[in-house]
């Protein structure tokens, strides 16, 4: 019973992210206009759909192949704190940078 | 009861750290490190992408190819190799979780497909790097300025989206020359940043499948001899398992922020 229950899930979690990346290739290759138009933040709502997409993904391949969800909470933190914090300071550096030499907004 | 006697034992060894092996638990800090240098990697790509945004190429226009096919099939290729990734993870997984009932055959039949899944995913990469080395037919040409501008009928050129007549861009066209395919000194396909962080990232990242295989292929003789079975756990199996996922997991990144966005 428990063996039929996780190989299951495993197959759940490879069509959840065989179907995204279906969506993202999909997306990539027509490229809605109204996407390419509408901004979030400053990113087309176009980019913005594939970062959020492949954060889900992200999610699904750390938690469920890695098995980091069924992991102590101590562990899943000390995993995933340095990246929430470190990663979104990098990018806040470096693209704040790259604005300094007028590239960007 | 219990659980006094481990509170106290805590400081002194014998005791598990957050519930994982030595080894999974240095596996993941490894991962979590390394994860944090294609951080890096990728984020500096974005900074030089907006500082010469004028002069980046479209990565849809770059990798058109598919192999056998004639003609331009944006994204076609890089998705199967996605695909291709996604699917040895899942193998991987397979023996992952067959090693946590001692099921050797099936752990053989999975690692297995796992090894060939990752040869198949350097092979097509190999495939892309050739591709985008040797570049188009007809190349362009890189101006007197170190632009790059390409030909579009008799009379004019295109540089930087901008049609310029040979009349008024003769000056850049005299001290111009053809270039071909890409290098990390030039790129037909516009800025020379976007090739050398092409093959420094997805270099990185091929060096890792590189290492993952041999590390799997290792792994796989062991579990053949029946190392495991004699130690009386597959977790090493686990733990290759970790580094493998952690590769597709970059992939998934690299995917999205060179060729999606």
């Amino acid at each position: 019973m428990a063996e039929s229950n996780s190989t299951r899930q495993i197959w759940v979690v490879f069509w959840i992210l065989f179907i995204l990346t279906a969506i993202e290739v999909a997306l990539g290759i027509f490229k809605p206009s109204f996407m390419l138009t509408n901004y979030i933040i400053g990113v087309t709502l176009l980019n913005m759909t594939f970062i959020v997409l492949t954060i889900i993904k992200a999610y699904y391949i750390v938690g469920t192949f890695m098995h980091l969800g069924h992991e102590e909470k101590s562990l899943q933190f000390s995993i995933v704190a340095p990246m929430w914090v470190l990663i979104p300071y990098l990018l806040f550096i470096l693209l704040t940078e790259a604005s300094f030499h007028g590239a960007i907004g | 009861m219990k659980d006094s006697v481990e509170k106290e034992n805590l400081w002194l060894g014998g005791v598990r750290p957050m519930v994982a092996s030595y080894g999974k638990l240095m596996m993941w800090f490894f991962l979590m490190t390394d994860a944090l240098t294609f951080s890096a990697f990728l984020a500096l790509y974005g900074t030089h992408r907006f500082l010469h945004s004028d002069a980046w190429p479209i990565a849809d226009e770059v990798f058109n190819h598919f192999p056998f096919l004639h003609g331009e099939y944006p994204m076609l290729f890089v998705a199967l190799m996605t695909f291709i990734l996604i699917m040895s993870s899942v193998t991987m997984v397979l023996a992952v979780h067959y090693g946590h009932q001692m099921n050797r055959k099936k752990v053989i039949l999975w690692l297995g497909l796992t090894i060939i899944g990752g040869l198949i995913f350097l092979g097509s990469q190999a495939w892309e790097w050739s591709h985008f080395i040797h570049g188009t037919y007809n190349g362009s040409i890189q101006l007197a300025d170190n632009s790059i501008a390409h030909i579009i009928d008799d009379s004019s050129i295109v540089n930087n989206g901008d049609t310029i007549s040979y009349a008024n861009a003769q000056i850049l066209l005299d001290n111009s020359k053809p270039i071909y395919g890409a290098n990390l000194s030039q790129n037909e396909y516009g800025h020379k940043t976007f090739a050398q962080f092409f093959f420094f990232i997805t270099g990185f990242h091929g060096f890792h499948v590189f290492s993952g295989i041999i590390i799997l292929i290792v792994i796989f003789i062991n579990v053949l001899k029946g190392t495991y079975e004699k130690r009386g756990h597959y977790e090493m199996v686990e733990k290759v398992g970790l580094y493998w996922h952690f590769v597709d997991l970059v992939w998934v990144f690299v995917f999205t922020f060179f060729y999606l966005v």
